[in-house]
């Protein structure tokens, strides 16, 4: 059953007023794209080949040039309000602890927004339960700042998700984590996932972080970015660090590296 | 050390003053001691006071429509891109006017007194608030801003829950610096056209050569400026303390 919907979907930055330098980018062409719902999805890709413009165009922040984008039947026409987005940088308000932090979207998502003052303990406690399932418990009270990377990331993803969005929309959350860290990440956020259950879409260019998190990866060229290359992968969950050395695993991340040099060649 | 070194620093200048008097033996209608100045205060201590209180009062007023007004233009122009590019180039343009030249024509219009002196204040002050808070709005993190659009948030919600707080250290910078430009711009004011204030007892006593008297006014403006900062940094301090560490790059405007 597919639940996100990218049909022919061109993006061209500068369109408008088109008075940039440079004039007008094509970032995103013939895009095609089904995803079901639950579905846990990677892209891959040569950096500004159009990955974050992808995550964009779902998400309702900006509107195709041409094509459409449907989520659940409906044509995305603005911000969807029901995804969760977490970035390579945590982004996390530093006048906030990180209970404060984790609960800005029920300030502003209905119908949390509207039932703030009856919920408060709830929302807490919920707040304080999902940091304890990325291994934050204690943590709430801290000042982002009194956090190392590797804990801000997981803040943010529990910020991603304290309102239960039905589409989790991550933008190589973890490029800027040394590799130990990362890992520990990898196995966070597949429990997350497990747990949810809701559809995530990971932008990475690290290709083993692809393989290990996804069901589906899609390798895109070089800008213009179109999909050159779907691949599913059928390792077993729940995957650990060993999988990642098992024959299939390597083989499955050595034809994505090769997908992704002929892309950068044409 | 570091709570000494401001008064080791002012007693070091006070030696330097005093001893440049001395050495140079300089007469005390050209520069007084600091003592002769200390002195005049004494001596003149209830004018001053009244004075003082009026160019206090002045400033205060002008500084507070400056804050007002440098808030609302600040959140507007940094909050919009259309907004920074109409308006930026009209407010650094207004801010290199020397506006002690617009005071004649103030007085002009409104007559001489206080008005001319709360409308200077407010002019000199109100740029670095409007550039400060500005700043704080344009610079907020793109990707924050999308997380924030994302949940389908409202302008208004962005600049309560993001902008706002997020300026605050900056605001505050800002008040620090606009205050100091408002006394300059009350006392200015005062000397050209006023009727009351520090400014105006030091016109009447540089006319009547009382050197003394006007470098114990330029001292009880010193000490009034001091006094402000001190109070807005002690709020700063209260209020923005996550951003002591990790502090941000603020823009210090002058005027
Ligand atoms: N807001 C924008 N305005 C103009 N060009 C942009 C904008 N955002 C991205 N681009 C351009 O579009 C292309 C794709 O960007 P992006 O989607 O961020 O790539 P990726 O995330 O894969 O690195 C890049 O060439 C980039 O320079
Ligand atoms: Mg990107």
């Amino acid at each position: 059953m597919t639940f996100i919907q990218l049909t022919n979907v061109d993006l061209v930055y500068g369109s408008a007023g088109a008075k940039e330098v440079g004039g007008e980018t094509l970032a995103v062409s013939s895009a095609n794209l089904n995803i079901a719902l639950g579905e846990f999805l990677a892209i891959v890709g040569p950096s500004g080949c159009g990955k974050s413009t992808l995550l964009k165009l779902i998400a309702g922040l900006v509107r195709p040039n041409r094509g459409s984008v449907t989520v659940d039947g409906l044509e995305v026409t603005h911000p969807l309000k029901t995804v969760g987005m977490a970035f390579q940088n945590a982004t996390l308000l530093p006048w906030r602890n990180i209970r404060d932090n984790v609960m800005l979207p029920l300030e502003i998502v209905e119908p949390y927004r509207s039932r703030q003052k009856q919920d408060r303990e709830a929302n807490r406690d919920r707040a304080e339960t999902l940091l304890g399932k990325v291994g934050l418990s204690g943590f709430a009270d801290r000042m982002p700042w009194q956090l190392s990377g590797g804990m801000q990331q997981r803040a943010q993803l529990c910020r991603a998700l304290i309102h239960e969005p039905s589409i989790l929309l991550l933008d190589e959350p973890f490029a800027a984590l040394d590799t130990f860290t990362r890992e520990d990440l990898w196995s966070v956020l597949q429990e997350l996932w497990l747990f949810r259950k809701c559809t995530i879409i990971l932008v990475t260019h690290e290709l083993r972080e692809a393989v290990y998190l996804a069901e589906t990866v899609h390798v895109m060229s070089s800008r213009p970015g179109r999909i050159i290359k779907t691949s599913s992968v059928d390792i077993p969950r729940p995957r650990t660090l060993e999988s990642t050395f098992q024959p299939d695993f390597v083989d499955l991340v050595h034809d994505l590296r090769h997908h992704i040099s002929l892309g950068k060649q044409h | 050390m570091q709570r000494l070194a401001p008064w080791l620093a002012t007693a070091a200048f006070v030696a330097v003053w005093w001893l440049c008097v001395v050495i140079f033996d300089i007469k005390s209608f050209v520069l007084p001691s600091p003592w002769e100045a200390v002195k005049a205060i004494y001596q003149f201590r209830y004018p001053l006071f009244v004075h003082g209180l009026a160019t206090l009062t002045t400033t205060l007023v002008g500084f507070a429509i400056a804050v007002a007004f440098g808030m609302v233009l600040g959140i507007l122009v940094g909050s919009s891109r259309l907004a920074y590019s109409a308006l930026y180039p009209l407010l650094v343009g207004f801010n290199s006017v020397p506006k002690a030249a617009l005071v004649p024509v103030l007085v002009i219009w409104f007559g001489a007194g206080t008005v001319p002196a709360v409308i200077t204040a407010f002019m000199l002050s109100f740029f670095p608030v409007v550039a400060n808070v500005a700043t704080a709005f344009a610079t907020i993190e793109p990707e924050l801003l999308e997380v924030m659009r994302s949940l389908g948030a409202s302008q208004r919600d962005m600049t309560l829950k993001i902008g706002i707080p997020r300026s605050l250290p900056f605001f505050f910078a800002s008040l620090k610096i606009a205050i100091t430009l408002a006394f300059v711009g009350s006392v200015i004011a005062e000397i050209v056209a006023g009727n009351s204030g520090i400014g105006n007892v030091m016109l009447i006593a540089s006319s009547n050569f009382n050197i003394p008297l006007v470098f114990a006014a330029l001292l009880v403006v010193g000490f009034m400026g001091v006094g402000m900062y001190a109070i807005f940094d002690f709020f700063e301090r209260r209020m923005t303390s996550w951003s002591i560490r990790g502090a941000g790059a603020q823009f210090a405007g002058g005027g």
